[in-house]
């Protein structure tokens, strides 16, 4: 008796899973069919595909921007760890009550307010044109790149900053009384007890500082060097064309969708060790 | 230690602690004896959580003194962490670290405040747990275990940096029914092993069991103290003996 109606529950259940999937796939063929029917039926849709999504023009760039774009990649790559160090700096400095370091409190304070009150492309003209014409050298230390990564830099450390503050004020206050209780410092305690679960909780939204810094690194573009952004601009000068950008904005994409899925991979498979349940 | 007299472990003399008007401990006297398990009565808001935290320091103090073998402790610009080393406490919600697995928030204190080595203090950890019977739950985290092992586990925390005295502040009260008497368990080996232990507690029959004095709180004084027969059975105290009429009405003595 108990083994038919479990039987018969397992068979409805399968049937409810069968018919959900069903439902789920027959609806997305149907708006996908609409969409690749309709829109090109639409008056002037033509003339958006030749000028956006030109399938010649889009294959003879691709390579050239391909080159251009690891330019992009590599200031992001150097650019990302010292936002990290230097954000996590910032909130530690937030956070220090002995009286002699105010001063670097109440600095990290100014910093945050400033830095996220200018826009970031203003950071970069003034570093990138202003220090090299104040340091009037052709020296690697006159560079573009090096003042206009210090100001992505500069402007990221103040927002990564605040979003690591925000995670060390969450983890409740009795993990650090057990903490202390233990007779470890305060110091101590920030290490290994408050940093690395505030770490964990705030890598979702660091992420997402992360990718908005994988796409502001094609601002740099402004300060001269050819990255990716800058190469489609000339094509597109050339050819009045914007396939160029349409083409530079799938390489971003080529980067930033698998950066995301990768750190959704990681939490989750955090999440299941230390809690031995995933809740989606 | 001491050597010889029957050394009075810690001391609280004339303790007051206030949050803002409110008087919390207003004028705390109590000496706990080494080896001496003494339990605190009293109802939620009594102050018996409050004068563990002022114990191990966690509160300042606002008058009187906490001397912990004759050395005055609350003494204001005191480095608190020497003390804590030799203070342990227990809270009732656990507080396991939740990113460290269990061997690790055990050896934590023993590898960060004592600079012991990783490995020797893993093995003091191992052999801790293997005590308290949790031996093959080292490697899981926290968040995997029962509430009675977590809660033994955090006792095992404590432990592990060889304290003089113990604080126990309500641990079991987070606790379903059945997993209380696994806790309850630890702390009596602990009085077996002469483990000088001071407990905040609702469990009325563990108090009675397990001390040698019952203090019962009552608005931050210490309205009565004795042996637990005394108190229990023959309460002086007019208060005494209204809370002692509502736990048993609650069922719960």
């Amino acid at each position: 008796m108990a083994a038919s109606t479990r039987s018969r529950r397992q068979r409805y259940e399968r049937r409810q899973r069968w018919q959900s999937g069903g439902v789920a796939a027959a609806s997305t063929v149907l708006v996908v069919g609409l969409v690749v029917l309709l829109v090109p039926r639409l008056s002037g849709w033509e003339s958006v595909r030749r000028s956006f999504f030109d399938g010649d023009a889009f294959r003879a760039v691709f390579p050239d921007l391909v080159g251009p774009f690891w330019y992009d990649v590599q200031i992001f790559l150097w650019c990302a760890p010292c936002i990290v160090a230097v954000g996590l700096l910032v909130a530690m400095a937030r956070n220090i009550r002995a009286p002699a370091l105010y001063p670097l409190r109440l600095l990290a304070v100014v910093y945050t307010d400033i830095v996220r009150g200018i826009p970031v492309i203003l950071w970069i003209t003034l570093r990138g044109f202003g220090v090299p014409g104040v340091l009037q050298t052709r020296e690697w230390y006159g560079g573009f790149i090096i003042w206009g990564s210090l100001a992505l830099v500069v402007t990221y450390s103040a927002y990564t900053a605040e979003v690591f503050r925000s995670g060390i004020e969450s983890i409740h206050e009795s993990q650090r009384a057990a903490a202390r209780s233990l007779g470890l410092s305060s110091g101590q305690t920030m290490r290994t007890v408050i940093l690395p679960q505030a770490v964990r909780r705030v890598v979702p939204p660091s992420m997402n500082l992360l990718v908005s810094l994988q796409k502001d690194v094609a601002l740099i573009s402004i300060l001269g060097p050819v990255e990716a952004l800058r190469r489609a601009g000339i094509e597109n000068a050339r050819t009045f064309n914007f396939t160029p950008y349409v083409a530079a904005a799938v390489l971003f994409l080529c980067v930033s969708i698998p950066l995301t899925r990768l750190t959704d991979y990681l939490l989750a498979r955090d999440r299941r060790r230390m809690t031995g349940t995933a809740v989606a | 230690m001491t050597g010889g007299s029957p050394a009075v472990t810690l001391q609280l003399e004339q303790v007051v602690k206030e949050f803002g008007a409110h008087r919390v401990l207003d004028h705390i006297d109590l000496d706990v004896g080494r080896g001496e398990v003494i339990a605190l009565i009293g109802a939620s808001g009594s102050g018996k959580s409050t004068l563990l935290r002022c114990v191990n320091l966690l509160e300042p103090i606002d008058d009187g003194r906490i001397l912990l073998d004759g050395d005055d402790i609350s003494a204001p610009g005191r480095d608190p962490d020497p003390v804590r080393r030799r203070i342990g406490m227990v809270f009732q919600s656990f507080n396991l670290f939740p990113h460290l697995t269990v061997v690790d928030n055990v050896a934590l204190g023993p590898r960060k405040v004592l600079r012991q080595p990783k490995c020797p203090a893993g093995e003091a950890a191992m052999a801790l747990l293997e005590r308290l019977g949790l031996a093959e739950k080292a490697t899981s985290y926290p968040d995997r275990l029962s509430g009675g092992q977590q809660q033994r586990v955090a006792i095992a925390r404590s432990l592990a940096m060889n304290p003089d005295v113990m604080l126990l502040d309500e641990i079991t009260s987070a606790l379903d029914p059945e997993l209380v008497g696994e806790v309850l368990d630890v702390v009596r080996e602990l009085r077996h092993a002469g483990m000088t232990m001071l407990l905040a507690t609702h469990e009325m029959a563990f108090a009675k069991e397990i001390s040698d004095r019952v203090c019962f709180l009552d608005g931050g004084r210490i309205a009565e103290s004795g042996p637990p027969a005394a108190i229990f059975e023959a309460p002086q105290e007019e208060r005494t003996q209204r809370f002692l009429q509502r736990v048993i009405d609650a069922g719960r003595l």
